[in-house]
């Protein structure tokens, strides 16, 4: 059985990223496995522009941030196999993988990088209520279908959910001659960057239809209308607030989930608030040697992150190859008043390093504090004017504005 | 006094401009030109599609060289119509010069070898 120091399963932002930065280390026999014909993952779809401006001070297209990292791992030689699946991995880090030139193949792995991303919510997740006909799709298949297939989708189209996915493909379907007639989102806040808000709806006159939800999809064949609903503070429709619109398309932006159907398997914790598998700082999972980056470990909302935390887990990956893993002291962080969730959700302490802790808040809060307290001290306070729920915060800790270590709580109070 | 939010980066920093044309609330010097530009000539960067005769793919993603106006969007867009690529295209390749004469190029964000 071949084996590798380190095998990354999945070839898009993320295993680019880690791939490159394992390569920089110094690990040299490593291989990248990809479901897909191409390298570059759901960023080949993603023709808008908008990404880069982090990692590259500048604005790029999907597939122009993809091939500055394919052009990368290309340079530095870096193996991948296209069009395999991998459809098993074991405890021992034993990876089963099948394509056309291998068949059925099984290697074996130092340590794993799991990048392997993020599916969609779908009308059966939402509980859509109506005829299951034609015409309805989520936005990342709209946009497949759209940008890599070539096809339209429809000709009135209504947006349900206001992800950031959602948004562009409003956007998209209006550029190329389709009417968008709305875009509802049950919440009472938008659910995407604001600039999508601005540059996707506001551009274009598409209203958005805040704690609004389909209520029913009417059609025989093909959707032929749809009935949204104003919802109260309990999510129940509001009598007399139905509206209907005639479309022939109901695009679905309701969320993502990350993906990790090999860790399911082998019956790994998942974290109910970030569906993905629980970390330390070096991204390692419960599993040793099994480390998690990317939109398979939380869904971000740039991409340009999702590079960086590759990169964190390919530090963390080598560092464990070259074994200089101490036993230390293991202690928690605690997403307390207002945060939906902190990564990573365990940390060990050691002097004279960062740690960058990443969260998202419930709700969103205007003129606030970040604190976060240890030991019922508090270690640091940070101002906001805004925080939202579509905007991941990244907090770089300095260890050693802590003394005495123990858990870490992360909570919002509102200034007044 | 007229509140802007900048869709220069993915920050969306809340823009206050005020009838002297003085921006506040930018976190960064691009903040202020986008402001001064979107309460006289806003512009945007357009992304679409055109038809490449290729193997593996059948579109080829392009963008705008430059940005151009907002109501000028549409206009973009239709100039692809009938537009079909033949391969090799490298990344950056100008698939229309000047299109619709607004001193913009429409340029390939994909190579597309074969």
């Amino acid at each position: 059985m071949k084996t590798y120091d380190l095998v990354i399963i999945g070839g898009g932002s993320a295993g680019l990223a880690a791939a490159l930065e394992a390569k920089k280390e110094g690990v040299d026999n490593l291989i990248i496995l990809e479901k897909e014909p191409y390298l570059g993952g759901i960023l080949q779809q993603c023709i808008h522009n908008g990404f880069g401006l982090v990692q590259f001070k500048e604005q790029l297209s999907g597939p122009e941030y993809a091939q500055r990292y394919i052009d990368l791992v290309n340079e530095n030689h870096i193996p991948y196999l296209l069009e395999t699946m991998v459809y098993e991995i074991t405890k021992d880090k034993e990876i089963y993988y099948t394509n056309k030139q291998d068949g059925v193949c099984c290697i074996k792995a130092r340590a794993i990088i799991m990048a392997t991303g993020c599916i969609e919510r779908t009308a059966g997740a939402i509980q859509l209520e109506g005829a299951r006909v034609s015409g309805i799709m989520t936005a990342g298949l709209a946009q497949k279908y759209m940008n890599i297939e070539g096809y339209m989708v429809g000709k009135k189209v209504f947006i349900l959910g206001s992800g950031d996915i959602g948004l562009i493909m409003a956007r998209r379907c209006m550029l190329e001659g389709a009417k968008v007639l709305g875009v509802a989102e049950i919440m009472p806040y938008s659910n995407g960057l604001n600039r999508n808000i601005v540059q996707c709806l506001n551009d274009f006159d598409i209203p958005l239809y805040l704690s609004h939800t389909v209520k029913k999809v009417v059609g025989k064949d093909r959707v032929e209308k749809i009935i949204i609903a104003k919802v109260d503070d309990k999510m129940n429709y509001i009598p007399g607030s139905e509206k209907e619109f005639d479309c022939d398309t109901l695009i679905l932006s309701v969320g993502l989930i990350p993906y990790n159907p090999l860790l399911e398997k082998l019956n790994i914790a998942l974290n109910p608030k970030t569906k993905g598998v629980n970390v330390n700082q070096d991204y390692e999972s419960e599993f040793e040697g099994i480390f998690s980056c990317g939109n398979s470990l939380h869904v971000h909302d740039l991409v340009d992150y999702v590079s960086k935390e590759a990169t964190l887990a390919a530090k963390g990956a080598v560092k464990y190859l070259k074994n200089n893993k101490q036993e230390e002291k293991v202690y928690k962080t605690v997403a307390g008043r207002g945060i939906n969730y902190v990564l990573p959700q365990q940390f060990s302490y050691q002097k004279d390093s960062k740690i960058d802790f990443k969260f998202r808040v419930s709700k969103p809060f205007k003129a606030c504090s970040i604190v976060i307290k240890n030991n019922d001290s508090v270690v640091r306070i940070i101002k906001k004017l805004y925080l939202l729920p579509a905007e991941m915060e990244i907090i770089s800790l300095d260890m050693n504005a802590i003394t005495n270590p123990s858990d870490l709580v992360f909570e919002i109070k509102e200034d007044f | 006094m007229k509140e802007l939010i900048c869709i220069v980066c993915p920050r969306g920093c809340h823009l206050t401009i005020d009838d002297n044309n003085n921006v506040t609330g930018n976190m960064c010097p691009r903040g202020k030109q986008y402001a001064l530009n979107e309460i006289t000539n806003p512009t945007r960067m357009v992304t679409s599609t055109v038809k490449v005769d290729s193997k593996l793919f059948k579109r080829l993603p392009v963008i705008t060289s430059k940005e151009v106006s907002k109501s000028k969007m549409f206009e973009v867009v239709k100039a692809l119509d009938g537009i079909v690529v033949k391969p090799p295209v490298y990344l950056h390749d100008v698939i229309i010069k000047d299109v619709c004469g607004l001193g913009v190029d429409i340029i390939a964000t994909r190579t597309i070898l074969e």
